[in-house]
């Protein structure tokens, strides 16, 4: 029986993306967008932080970091816009909107995080 | 302690209005008075046209739904007195046509209720001389909380996403397609499933939660429909990693 | 099931009440709804300060530009903002996660703040975790 609906891929990944945004997302946006801005903490040195982001695993965890909650982002987006804007009728345009910009996202983090330094 | 409160009723009689209006009525406010109390006041003391349901008056039934200053609710289980001063804005319920006054038209749920089959579903029945499908207490216990469901609607109108697309199949119905799932004696799940996930049936609901915040019987339809998206999900996967076999 | 919707036959004037497309600022609980869909703003945002971090690891310079861009006053606010969001997201998500997970124990089904509790020992640990990587380096 073919199951052709692509909707439980799209869920999943938007369940994944969030899971991963819960977790990851609030301490990141709080060093790197507040803390090391305004001094509460010290920023890591080039080094540091280079010698960290290279490790095959961290490039890893970022690529998890980065795809999943395109996703997610992309799910939600598309439903908001359809319900708070009530704009199903754009449909195919705001999914392609969405779930592309997610998709270029993906490759734009898969050949940076290929291609550091 | 006031004496009366006064309750705004929606008014729609298509032989007169055009669209709903207001009209007030003052009605003495008891203290073991509910709404659905003080409308069938109205109705025998003030203006025998006023039309609503009701039943039971005991929140079984499932027919005084109605939108109470902007809340759906049981009209039977809503006292006067916790809307003191007043006054009361009675409205038919949100998200479906109204047919006269409180009255709304519900056949579109009827319809999808029965898409979701919801009934006890074998392979094979069978027959009574060998007795009963027995259950344990706690095969009873996972899906018990989905079949208090009176459909009484509140949980329709409440849901946004219903309101804005009507092809959604909606809180109560999906609750009972995953009450019927759970059930250890049904086996209709790859059914309910098919009809289900194909299409934007469950997919339409964006967890806004409502619909289980007004359940005036605890159902939680949000919650049985994201269950029922994981399944869908677990199912997804299972028929592509695995082409045959893999279902039940 | 995409039923198309169905009504009875012959039928007297219905009246249809449209609804509007402010729906969601009607009742606080529809606004939180929507706030809560809107956090996924700040998380795709997230995305690009990290690929923007990534991209910067190219040499010292680049690197040490995207700190000095990072101190822009208006980024700040608006990244306090997405924090803002980033922590409703992060607490509606645990918390509506046992809903849709009903998780069972010998036939009992565990309660809600069973289910929701550890997450939220997890990311405590992993935020830590997170800090002391980036701090310490590897």
């Amino acid at each position: 029986m073919a199951r052709r609906s692509i909707e439980p891929l799209l869920w999943s990944l938007f369940s994944a993306g969030g899971v991963v945004s819960a977790f990851f997302m609030p301490v990141l946006i709080f060093l790197f967008g507040i803390a090391f801005p305004l001094g509460l903490i010290e920023a890591p040195g080039f080094q540091s932080i280079s010698e960290l982001i290279k490790h095959p695993i961290t490039r890893l965890v970022l690529m998890v970091v980065c795809i999943f909650p395109l996703f997610h982002w992309a799910h939600r987006f598309r439903f908001t816009l359809y319900d708070g804007l009530q704009i199903k009728h754009l449909n195919e345009v705001i999914a392609v909107v969405c779930y592309g910009g997610a998709l270029f996202g993906t490759v734009l983090a898969g050949y940076l995080l290929w291609n550091i330094g | 302690m006031a004496e009366t409160i006064v309750l705004e009723v929606a008014r729609y009689r298509p032989e007169i209005e055009a669209e709903p209006a207001f009209e007030n009525f003052e009605v003495p406010c008891r203290p073991d008075w509910v709404v659905l109390d003080a409308l069938n006041y109205i109705k025998d003391a003030i203006d025998g046209t006023l039309s609503f349901r009701w039943s039971c008056r005991m929140g079984v039934c499932g027919s005084c739904g109605m939108m109470v200053n902007g809340e759906p609710k049981l009209t039977c289980a809503t006292f006067l007195t916790d809307y003191l001063p007043g006054p009361i804005r009675i409205e038919p319920l949100s998200n479906f046509p109204i047919v006269r006054d409180l009255i709304i038209e519900m056949s579109d749920f009827m319809t999808k209720l029965q898409g979701v089959k919801p009934w006890i579903i074998r392979n094979e029945d069978l027959p009574v001389s060998q007795g009963e499908y027995r259950q344990s207490p706690e095969q009873l216990e996972t899906y018990k909380q989905f079949s208090m469901c009176i459909n009484c609607l509140l949980c329709y109108a409440a849901c946004p996403v219903y309101g804005l697309d009507q092809h959604f199949v909606g809180p109560a119905a999906l609750a009972l397609a995953q009450r019927y799932n759970l059930d250890s004696r049904d086996e209709g799940e790859a059914q309910r499933l098919e009809i289900l996930s194909e299409h934007e049936g469950i997919w339409g609901c964006t967890f806004v939660g409502e619909c289980s915040v007004v359940c005036p019987k605890h159902v939680d339809p949000a919650g049985a429909i994201q269950q029922y998206k994981l399944k869908a999900v677990t199912e997804w996967f299972k028929s592509i990693l695995l082409p045959r076999g893999g279902r039940d | 099931m995409k039923q198309p919707v169905t009504y009875t036959l012959y039928h007297p004037k219905w009246y249809r009440r449209p609804m509007s497309t402010y729906w969601w600022t009607k009742r606080w609980r529809y606004l939180r709804f929507i706030l809560r869909e809107l956090s996924s703003i700040s998380v795709a945002w997230t995305v690009i300060l990290l690929l923007l971090l990534i991209n910067s690891m190219g040499d010292e310079a680049m690197y040490a530009g995207y700190l000095d861009w990072l101190q822009s006053p208006w980024l700040v606010v608006l990244n306090a903002f997405a924090l803002v969001f980033l922590l409703f997201h992060t607490v509606t998500w645990f918390n509506l996660a046992p809903r849709a997970m009903a998780v069972r124990l010998r036939g009992k089904r565990l309660p809600d703040w069973a289910v929701a509790a550890p997450n939220f020992i997890a990311w405590a640990v992993l935020s830590a975790g997170v800090v002391w990587f980036v701090l310490k380096g590897v």
